[in-house]
This record gives structure tokens, sequence and C-alpha cells, in this order.
């Protein structure tokens, strides 16, 4: 009787959410006729797929890092800066909304900033003389897409950072002073070792949504950066790659690579929280 | 205040402003684009062409209904799901919570991907014959993409009311489990299942990746259609699409407020 | 020149004082404490004293140095807070050395060092343990052997006992006061809990809204509290409103009768009204004698406290309750009986 409650959930993630999965994750290994291969993981290897996986690894890593370290830059400014009260609900808040802004609207709006025609770019060459364009630079580029995931990353990294800079207890600080440390050796001995589960765990956590991101990169870059999500979108689309199993395969490494990304995560966070009981 | 405390205050305001810097150009420069449709002089004219086009008012209408579907579905789906799992089999939690995160593991042109082979005309259940039947497949997929939100916040708002003892008063006051549910529960977590629903609104009206692969009239597909072929407009619906978030957000934070002033009994 | 010099400090923030014009002169070695209620600026006054905040006017001066702007860690203060503060991506014996490793000492100086304190605090085998895998009490034992580990000049504790049990923070004061002693680091303790105060203290300070009310041994202020906050503040006390007849003879008016004191009178005149105190074991059953009150009185409640029983009666309007030891053998009075109470009339304390 007491199944009959949860019932209706599990059918749904099984039918919605399981089996599509678990669907790709054995077609990846068959081949057009249903017979067991392993040939579509190699073809994983092909240049142009290998290329892309390679492309999107360093977009992730790059937003990652940069998104990771700016915002932790952010979150400690707004938790131990001493600013003004009003700044740390502000930046949650806007955090919050910022990081849910992707996809095609943020692609618009850095077309609008820094595209040729953009804002930035306009004011730049006007005001300081510098023509960006002129140096290589293009909006429409490896870079250029880092700098525009970067608008949700870098909020994401606050939302999740900030508890654990909040965590770190006042007293600890006191106590480090008393015993006649300076403010480096705080951060080098004390605040770093505690702080660096939940800091690397949050950077786990924005390549996995740098990974799997496809509307921003699409709207932005089309189909000119190589990139998975887009190929495995061209893929599904129009079956660019000329063997239909190679998309379940192509599906299969992104799953892999997410979800060690994950596992990761939820090691570092055991630590933290066994660490703070 | 030692110099120290200064040196790190300066610190401080000088990564806020960077940050804000970054954070509000891309909006004004996205504003002030907009603007330009007009050559010479700033004006409306790219939402007057925007908010007039048919397009525009056929596919965001399309994606409010999708947005409404899935807050309901995915409300009637989480909601006695997170109660029995507190209330009766605490033991499943741990198992609700993987599958509730499994949409944040596995990226979104993935389960979409794999939703469309599954249920593809040639499949047992064929839901992409009709228009209808993909529409419902979208919603599914909404879902899904809304889970982890949804759960969380029904959850959490589950856990401040100490369900268990409100459930216990309730049937000792002779209700059955339906009227507990819809009586005591749900109003108490109104505000919870509130801010999930504007948060799974916000996602839905701008996705795009399951829309478009599904060949759906929604409006994000909408969205890259007009950045790829105009110029102006797409500064405008950034603009829209912005503000729209923004709203859903800031009735998140009204109604989070609210849950703290409801009276006690 | 005492060794902890604090000359007139005040401390406001913005257009709250938290402390108003605050000095005291403390030996080397002496156990103070600060007592009071919460937000009577007795940790304000401390922090002061361990650099975290600086006072708006005034000096302090440790042996001779003033330090009254000198960061805190240039100090060499020990502290202890309510919630130990352990570092906890550290062990024990890495917390304990920690204010060594951060003076750059070498590591056989650290090690033998931290065997040191772990034999004083009596817990050697727990050294590689994390702070998350042991008790409150250990902790805040740990944090003792680590503010005490850098030999400072001071040693601050921040009502360091209140966050454990009741047995063991009984067992930790007297351990506390034993270290202090064998050790001889002067000592600035701050609670709000009397009895703690009483217990370990060299001298206390009573404090009551950034004022001080009261500075005097423990028994001092006990027995002869100068203000009604200091009388109320420790232990329970007995408080009558009086009006009086004649101050020579020390004659006042309590309801219907009429009580004598031995205590100066000198700032009241006749007929004035004044407020009487009588510390409940200062109160005997049936004690009539020379030199002594003794008034009838009915009884409201007998309350069974273990070692002692609580006898509460009343006066007319006034309480009186008294105090006895347990004595299974005694009969006590039941409610509503008469009883005759009597104390000696230095025991009846005149205040303000």
């Amino acid at each position: 009787m007491n199944w009959l409650g949860v019932v209706p959930f599990f059918v749904f993630a099984l039918l919605f959410m399981l089996l599509p999965t678990a669907y790709l994750m054995v077609g990846a290994f068959q081949d057009a006729e249903g017979h067991f291969t392993l040939l579509n993981l190699v073809a994983l290897l092909e240049p142009h797929v290998l290329s892309a996986y390679w492309i999107s690894f360093k977009i992730s890593m790059a937003s990652s890092i940069a998104g990771g370290l700016l915002g932790f830059l952010l979150a400690w400014a707004a938790v131990l800066g001493r600013l003004p009260g009003w700044i740390r609900p502000t930046l949650m808040t806007f955090s919050g909304v910022a990081s849910n802004f992707a996809g095609v609207p943020l692609a618009f709006a850095f077309l609008a900033t820094l595209g040729r025609m953009g804002l930035v770019t306009i004011l730049l060459r006007k005001y300081l003389d510098v023509n960006i364009y002129s140096t290589g630079f293009s909006i429409l580029s490896f870079v250029g897409l880092t700098l525009t995931y970067l608008y949700f990353q870098i909020p994401l990294m606050v939302l999740i950072v900030t508890p654990a800079l909040e965590g770190l207890k006042k007293e600890w600080r006191e106590a480090c002073d008393c015993l006649g440390g300076s403010t480096v050796q705080y951060w080098r001995y004390i605040a770093m070792p505690v702080l660096w589960p939940s800091i690397l765990g949050a950077m786990l956590l924005l390549f996995t949504n740098a990974f799997g991101a496809v509307a921003t990169a699409y709207a932005l870059t089309g189909s000119s950066l190589n990139i998975v999500p887009i190929l495995l979108y061209a893929q599904i689309r129009g079956d660019v790659l000329h063997n239909p199993n190679l998309g379940y395969a192509m599906a299969l490494g992104m799953i892999v690579i997410t979800g060690l990304a994950n596992a990761g995560y939820m090691v570092l966070r055991s630590k933290t929280d066994r660490r703070s009981a | 205040m030692s110099a120290a405390n200064k040196e790190s205050r300066l610190g401080a305001w000088i990564a806020m402003a960077v940050g804000a810097s970054y954070f509000l150009l891309p909006l004004i420069a996205t504003f002030e684009f907009s603007l330009r449709m007009k050559r010479g002089e700033y004006s409306f004219e790219a939402y007057e062409v925007v908010f007039g086009d048919p397009q525009f008012q056929a596919t965001f209408g399309y994606s409010i209904v999708m947005a409404i579907a899935t807050i309901l579905m995915g409300i009637l789906l989480v909601v006695p799901t997170a109660y029995w799992v507190h209330l009766r089999m605490p033991k499943l939690r741990p198992l609700v919570e993987f599958i509730t995160l499994l949409p944040l593991v596995i990226p979104a042109i993935v389960i979409v991907f794999g939703d469309l082979r599954m249920y593809n005309s040639s499949s047992i259940i064929p839901l992409t014959g009709s228009e209808h039947a993909t529409d419902f497949l979208l919603v599914c997929s909404y879902v899904t993409l809304s889970l982890p939100y949804m759960y969380r916040s029904v959850d959490t708002g589950l856990r401040t009311i100490d369900v268990r003892t409100l459930t216990e008063a309730a049937e000792a006051l002779g209700a059955n489990r339906a009227t507990i549910l819809l009586r005591v529960i749900f109003p108490n977590i109104s505000s919870a299942i509130l801010s999930g629903a504007f948060l799974t609104f916000a996602v839905v009206i701008g996705e795009f990746t399951m829309a478009s692969l599904l060949d759906r009239p929604a409006f994000g597909p909408y969205l890259q259609l007009i950045g790829a072929n105009r110029a102006y407009e797409p500064s405008a619906l950034a603009v829209i699409a912005f503000i729209v978030t923004w709203a859903s957000m800031g009735l998140i934070n009204v109604f989070g407020r609210n849950r703290r002033t409801l009276p006690t009994r | 020149m005492a060794f902890l010099e604090i000359s007139n400090i005040q401390k406001r923030f913005g257009e709250h004082t938290a402390v108003h014009d605050f000095s005291i002169s403390i030996a080397k070695g002496e156990f103070i404490t600060f007592l009071g209620p919460s937000g009577c600026g007795k940790t304000t006054i401390l922090r002061m004293l361990a650099g975290f905040e600086t006072p708006s006017v005034g000096s302090i001066v440790f042996d001779g140095r003033d330090v009254t702007h000198v960061p805190t860690n240039q100090r060499n203060v020990g502290m202890v807070f309510q919630s130990y503060a352990l570092f906890p991506n550290m062990t024990v014996a890495e917390n304990i050395g920690f204010g060594l490793k951060v003076a750059k000492a070498g590591r056989a100086e650290i090690e033998t060092r931290v065997r040191e304190m772990l034999k004083l605090i009596k817990l050697d085998a727990l050294a590689e343990r994390y702070p998350w895998q042991m008790s409150g009490g250990q902790q805040q034992r740990v944090a003792l052997a680590r503010a005490l580990a850098n030999k400072p000049k001071v040693l601050l504790l921040d009502e360091p006992l209140s966050a454990l049990d009741a047995k063991i923070r009984i067992s930790l004061r007297e351990e506390i006061r034993e270290l202090q002693r064998d050790l001889g680091i002067t000592t600035v303790f701050v609670t709000h809990d009397q009895e703690e105060a009483l217990s370990i203290s060299d001298r206390i300070v009573v404090l009551n809204e950034g004022r001080v009310e009261q500075t005097g041994t423990p028994s001092s202020i006990y027995n002869f509290p100068r203000t009604r906050f200091v009388a109320s503040f420790i232990g329970t006390l007995n408080q009558l409103t009086g009006e009086v007849m004649d101050i020579a003879r020390g004659e006042i008016r309590v309801g219907t009768q009429t009580l004598v004191t031995s205590n100066p009178l000198d700032d009241l005149r006749n007929c004035q009204t004044c407020t009487l105190a009588i510390r409940p074991e200062a109160v005997t059953l049936d004690g009539a004698g020379a030199g002594k009150n003794t008034v009838q009185t009915v009884v409201d409640d007998v309350s069974f406290l273990g070692s002692i029983v609580r006898i509460r009666t009343h006066l007319g309007q006034e309480v009186l309750s008294m105090d006895l030891f347990n004595d299974p053998n005694q009969k006590l009075p039941a409610r509503g009986d008469t009883v005759s109470l009597s104390f000696a009339f230095e025991n009846l304390l005149v205040l303000a």
C-alpha cells in the first residue's frame, strides 16, 4: 500500500530518464543491425569527433577554472570583505538570476557587447583608440564563448561557494591572530585547507555545466566551433556523421565525463560534511 | 581599523566593482543595441517589431502553455512523492534524491536524444507521431529538466514544517490521506511550491535544445531563428527574456519571504 | 606598577556605548573574573584586551608595554573561546603546536612543547585525533593547551564553560584554576555564571550595562554587596522594603515589625524608605537570642533542592526565604504554619 504514493514518480523516472539513457548507452555498443560492436567507440577517436571532445574539454576547463577563481573572489569580497550590509544579499539574488540567464538571450547580449558592432567594441575604438578586432579577437571564437560562459559560471560558483565561506568561523581567524599568525598564514594553514574541497567540488560542477551546454554555443558560434554538444546536435538533426550509432557513442562519452565529474564532486562533498560534523 | 583590514576592504571593493561592470555591461549594451534600430536615433522600434510579430506571440504563448503544463505535472509528481518519502519511506530518500539529481549530471541534449530514439515512430510507445503526442513528450522532458529544482524546493518546505507531526495531528482528528495532502500539507508548503514553479517557468521559457530537437514552435528556437536572421530584434528579445527571468526570480523572493510571516496557529 | 593596567577605556559602537570608563590594575599571576549578564560589556573589554576591538578612549598596558594599538598577532595573548574554535583540518597535536609553527620554531622544539602541553591537560592519547572526533570537554582542554603553548603574557577566557554539560563544567573549571596556579599566568575570565566566578577567582569585577558595579574578592562581593544589582545577581537574596525609624540605633520598620541592623545607615535619614537584604543561609529557624532579629512569618512553600531545603515565607507583603541544610531526620514546617525566623543584626544588609 505504501508503494502507491511513489509509483508515479518512479515510473516517470524510468520512462523519461533511466530507460532513454540506458537505451543510448546500449545503442553505443550496437551496430546498425543491432549486433554487439565496439566500433562506435573506436569511431569516437576519429579526428573530427576527438577534436570536438578536446575543444569541449578545453572550454569547460577554461570556464570552470576562470569562473571558479573569479567567483571565489567575488564571494570572498561579499562575505569577508567587510563591505556594507546590502552587498551580499544583492550579490546572491543577482547570482540566482544570472546563473539561469544562459542560452540564446545570453549569446545575444554578448554579441551586443563585444560583437563587431557591440557597445564595448565601439566605445573602446572611440575613446581609447583600440580596435580589439584587429588583434584577432572575435566574440565568435573559443575565447569569446568562454567569456560568455563566465556570465553564468561565475554566479553559479558564487552560489555554491558562499555557504562554504560563511562556514569559516570568525573565531578561527581570531585564534590564529592570538597565536601570532599573519593573514597569509591564516589562509595557508587554516582557511584554504578547510575550503579547498568545496572550491574544487564547485569547479567540478561548473565543468559539468559547461560541458553539456548547447544553446549558448549554438546561438553564438553556430556550428563554427566544433564542440561535442553542437556536434551531437547536428548528428541528431541530420546524421552528419553518417553513422547513427556514433551519436549514441558520443552521448555515452558525454555521460561518462559528466558522471565522473559529478562523482568527484560527491566525494569532495562528503569530505566537507564529515569534517564539519 | 588596522592597515591589513583597510587593505582587504579596498580589495573587496575593487573585486565588487570589476564584477559589477562585467555583469552590468552586457545588460546595458544589449539594451542600448536594441534601441538602435532606427538609424541615427534611439527608439523602441525593435520592440514594436518584436511585439507585432505574430511568430513572437505564437511561440511565447506556446512556451507559456508548456511551462504551465510542466509546472502542474511537476507538482503532481513531486509533492506526493516527497511527502511519502518524508513520512513513510525515509529509506528511499537517497534513491529519490539521486534520481532528482540525474538531470544535472546527464546533459539535456542527451536526455532528449534518448527520448527521441525511444519514443519515435518505430518504437512501442510512439510519441512523435502527432503534434500533441510530441507536445506531451516535450512536457515530460521539461519536467525532467526542472525536477532538481522542484524537488529541492518542496523537500526543503516539507522539512521546515515538520510533516510527521502535522499528519499525525490531522489523522487524530479523523482526516484521510487525500484530505491531509490537500488541506493540510499543500497550503503549508505553497510558497515552496511556488518557488519551484517560478524557477521552472524561467527555465522552460528560454529552453532551446529540447524544443528544437523535437521540432516544436517554442520560444527558444524562435529566439535562435531571429538571432540568425535579424540584427536589432535579437537584443530586444534578450532584454525581454532577461526581464521575464528577473520577474520570475523576484517573485520567488516575494513568496519566500511570505512563508516566514504565515501565522502559526 | 601592575602587570596588566587598563586605564579609562571606553568603547562606542556608533551611538551605543558598550563600555563606560573602565579601569583596573591586575597583578601578575592574578585570576580575575568579569561577571555580569549578557550585554554588560564584559566580552567587549576582553576583546579589547585581545586586540579584536580597539578602545575608543583609554589605554591598555601589558607588563610595561602599551599595547592599545598593537595588532593581536603581536600581543602574545592566549585566548580560549566559548566555541573552542579548534582548527578542524588539524589534529590535536597540530592545533597545539600551531603557535610555535607560526613563529617558525624548530620541529624538535614544537614536538617537545606539544608533548608537555598534552601531559598538562592529561590527553596524551589523543594527540592524533581530529576535533570532530572528541567531546566538548576534551576540545576545550585542547584549546586551553593551544593557548598556553605559546607561553603568553596573559590568558583570556571568553565564557569557556558555557557550552559544556554541568558536571564537566565543574571539573574543568577546577582544572583551569589548578593549571593557572601552577603556571602562575595572569588570567582574565569572563562569565555570566556567578557560581563559576565565586569558586575560582582571586578577584571579581561585577559589570552591568557597561559600568562596574563592584570589584572585590568573592567573599566580599557575596557577603557585602554594595548595590542592589550585585546583591540580586550573586546568589539568592531576600530583599525587603523598610522605613528608617532611628539611624543611631539602626532601627527600621518592616511591615508591622521593627528590625535592627548593625550596618551603617549614614547615607539615610529618618523616615526614608530603604532596601534591606538578607542571605537565606543567614536565617535560622527558632534561633532567637541576643543580637538577633526575630520575626514571625507564614510558610508558603518548602522546596527540596538536594543538599539544601529552601523554605519560602511571607511577612506581610514581603517574601523571606531561608535555607536549611538537608537533614532527613529533621521535621520541616508545612504550608500555612507560622514559624519564628531569626537573623543577626549584622546580617541585615542595607542597600541603596
